[in-house]
């Protein structure tokens, strides 16, 4: 059982919600990402998600997006995210999921990087350009690896897409709270807990919810209607702004 | 071998296509497909498009024997196809009208697009201006600048222009910007997405709008020459010309070359010449050729033409690339802008600074051809828009 699957048992069991924040890899430097792992283990953060950060983006809204841009202005790349991960795995052994774009892996060479990140500590990835369809070789040598493969629903899947998606995720799914990029305005409502219970009906896998969740309301009322939550635009906006991240963590963690 | 063929159900040209996109937008691309495939049979539509093509657009397009070009070179017969001629300057009204008239029929009530030059986002705001839809068109912010006339363009045909402030402010990042955009929006718009490229079905979808092209231009030339053309030139950006003509030809005995920007040569790494520098990877929606770094980062391309300037090419290229069904060669911004020249001097013809690069292959060809082969040259835009630009670089103030 690798760590993402056990903290979902263990808190499943617990009868308490998953917890995971997004930051992006070397915004503003990979020693601040660093440091910003452990503070948000420290308030609780059940699972950390790193973003790689890539020169076209297509799925973040503008706060990502430039966060994106600082990062590869200080040089960062898959390479350095994955030196990062093994940094962090001799003091951690917090969950930990690597959100990159397609081509930086497909550049690397899929097999390369599946290896890699296995042996560095990654647990999961996820892959927003990433469907299912185009998926057999990545899915194929991160099974071989033990390291899960999480996909994506949105507000606009179908049955038949829900059907693809539930296969051949592993982890989590990961459920795009609304129609859009990260960072939009989230509502929640009756929508979104049929999407929801229309996914749960066809798995018995974990979703975790995300894009949009910016306070510690909207993360409890997100987190009643599934297994996790991810927050990942409102963290990086603290960020560039200077600000603290631990306080704001522990509120979400105490919210859900 | 047959050449004339779709790419398989998942929209593969071999290794080449595909969908690469957030699942947000996989719907809407599979009910874009079951929406074309239906229509594209359909005798209502057929028709509609078809009176439009001729009424609107000014179809059939002339096959222009260019005589004194043609002498000036030596060698062999120079034919443009005059796509020049289309309402609103290019071939890019082709595709934007067959994509307004889909979305109208789909029941989408807003049309966005991505522009770089500009010669895009005013074919789709003509073509929703013409279906009654609403348009917005993203742009980057630097081409804003360079192309203010094309911004009032679109401005006056009633679409809202959007900057694009992130990323190198170009094509590239309008794209983005548009696929953002159409996540967000994909329950009542629709991605008129300009060239052959993205997710299926696009590729696919933009050469069948643009095939129209060739088809006339196949047909012309065995009434003007009584044989088939020895050799077919165009540009390539994403690719839409050049397979809009090579398209009807591919089965035939007739060598086609695709022309890509050489910039300031490949050496100095300012260029969009895809196949010479760059290498296979995945970009804003498919499988191709890219210009990218070890880190699988897009670089930044130059180009004198907007419409050329682009970090990718569209997947089918690539395949027929690889079947050696058609060449690709690069032609550098100062051999463009002599050819922009001569058409200029010779022909009375100023031509789209993107359709110049295919006339700069064709200098270099025809010289040693025989005075009875025949070369069609697609002159897939005219020159007007580039006015402003050619006399900067010249240093000329207007």
């Amino acid at each position: 059982m690798n760590r993402i699957e056990k903290i979902f048992k263990t808190k499943r069991a617990q009868n308490s919600k998953i917890f995971i924040p997004y930051i992006m890899s070397g915004d503003p430097s990979l020693e601040h990402t660093k440091r910003y792992v452990a503070e948000l283990e420290e308030a609780g953060a059940d699972i950390i998600e790193l973003g790689v950060p890539f020169s076209d983006p297509l799925a973040d809204g503008p706060t990502i997006q430039r966060a994106s841009e600082r990062a590869l202005a200080q040089g960062v790349t898959l390479r350095k995210c994955l030196e990062l991960v093994r940094e962090i795995r001799q003091t951690s052994q917090v969950p930990l999921i690597l959100m990159t774009y397609f081509n930086p892996v497909f550049k690397y060479g899929i097999a390369a990087f599946i290896k890699e990140a296995s042996d560095a500590g990654v647990d999961g990835v996820i892959v927003p350009d990433l469907i299912p369809d185009e998926a057999d070789e990545f899915i194929r040598a991160a099974r071989q690896r033990g390291l899960d493969t999480i996909f994506l629903l949105a507000p606009t899947s179908t049955e038949d897409r829900i059907g693809k998606v539930v296969k051949a995720a592993t982890g989590f799914i990961y459920y795009v709270s609304i129609t859009g990029i990260t960072g939009s305005k989230l509502s929640i409502g009756e929508p979104m807990k049929d999407m929801l219970a229309l996914i749960k009906n066809s798995t018995r896998k974990p979703v975790a919810v995300g894009f949009g969740i910016s306070t510690p309301e909207e993360a409890a009322a997100a987190a009643k209607m599934a297994d996790g939550i991810i927050i990942g635009s409102a963290i990086v906006r603290l960020i560039a702004e200077g600000k603290d991240i631990k306080d704001f963590a522990k509120k979400i963690k105490e919210a859900i | 071998m047959k050449f004339k063929k779709s790419p398989d159900s998942k929209g593969h040209f071999g290794v080449y296509g595909g969908r690469f996109v957030p699942e947000t937008l996989m719907p809407a691309l599979i009910e874009l497909e079951k929406a074309y495939k239906a229509h594209k049979e359909d005798r209502a539509f057929l028709h509609e498009l078809i009176q439009l093509q001729k009424d609107y657009i000014g179809r059939p397009t002339p096959l222009y024997h260019a005589k004194n070009l043609s002498e000036k070179l030596g060698g062999a017969k120079i034919y443009l196809k005059r796509e020049d001629l289309c309402h609103t300057g290019a071939h890019k009204i082709n595709n934007a009208i067959g994509q307004a008239l889909l979305a109208k029929k789909m029941g989408k009530r807003r049309l966005i697009a991505e522009t770089g030059a500009g010669q895009h986002g005013v074919a789709t705001a003509t073509g929703a201006a013409l279906t009654g839809l609403e348009c917005e068109i993203y742009m980057g912010s630097e081409d804003v600048r360079r192309q203010a006339l094309n911004v009032f363009r679109m401005r006056l045909l009633g679409a809202k222009v959007t900057e694009v402030d992130i990323g190198s402010r170009t094509l590239k990042d309008a794209i983005n910007e548009a696929l953002r955009d159409w996540t967000t929006n994909v329950h009542t718009t629709h991605y008129v997405l300009g060239t052959v490229f993205g997710p299926h079905p696009f590729p696919v979808m933009v050469r069948d709008f643009q095939s129209v092209i060739g088809k006339e231009a196949r047909r012309q030339i065995l009434n003007a020459e009584k044989k088939l053309p020895d050799c077919l030139i165009a540009c390539v950006g994403g690719g839409s010309n050049s397979i809009g003509l090579f398209y009807a030809f591919l089965d035939d005995d007739v060598r086609m070359v695709g022309v890509e920007a050489g910039g300031r040569g490949i050496g100095s790494g300012e260029h969009a010449a895809r196949f010479a520098g760059g290498s296979l990877g995945v970009f804003q929606g498919c499988k191709s050729y890219l210009l990218q770094n070890d880190e699988g980062n897009v670089l930044g391309t130059h180009s004198v033409s907007a419409g050329l300037d682009y970090a990718s090419v569209g997947p089918e290229h690539c395949f027929l690339r690889d079947m050696k069904r058609v060449e690709y060669t690069f032609a550098t911004d100062e051999e463009a802008m002599k050819a922009f020249a001569l058409l200029s001097e010779t022909e009375g013809i100023i031509p789209a600074l993107e359709s110049a690069h295919a006339v700069a292959e064709a200098s270099k060809i025809a010289p040693s051809m025989s005075g009875d082969s025949v070369i069609i040259v697609n002159l897939s835009g005219r020159g007007d828009k580039d006015v402003q630009e050619v006399a900067r670089i010249k240093g000329i103030t207007l």
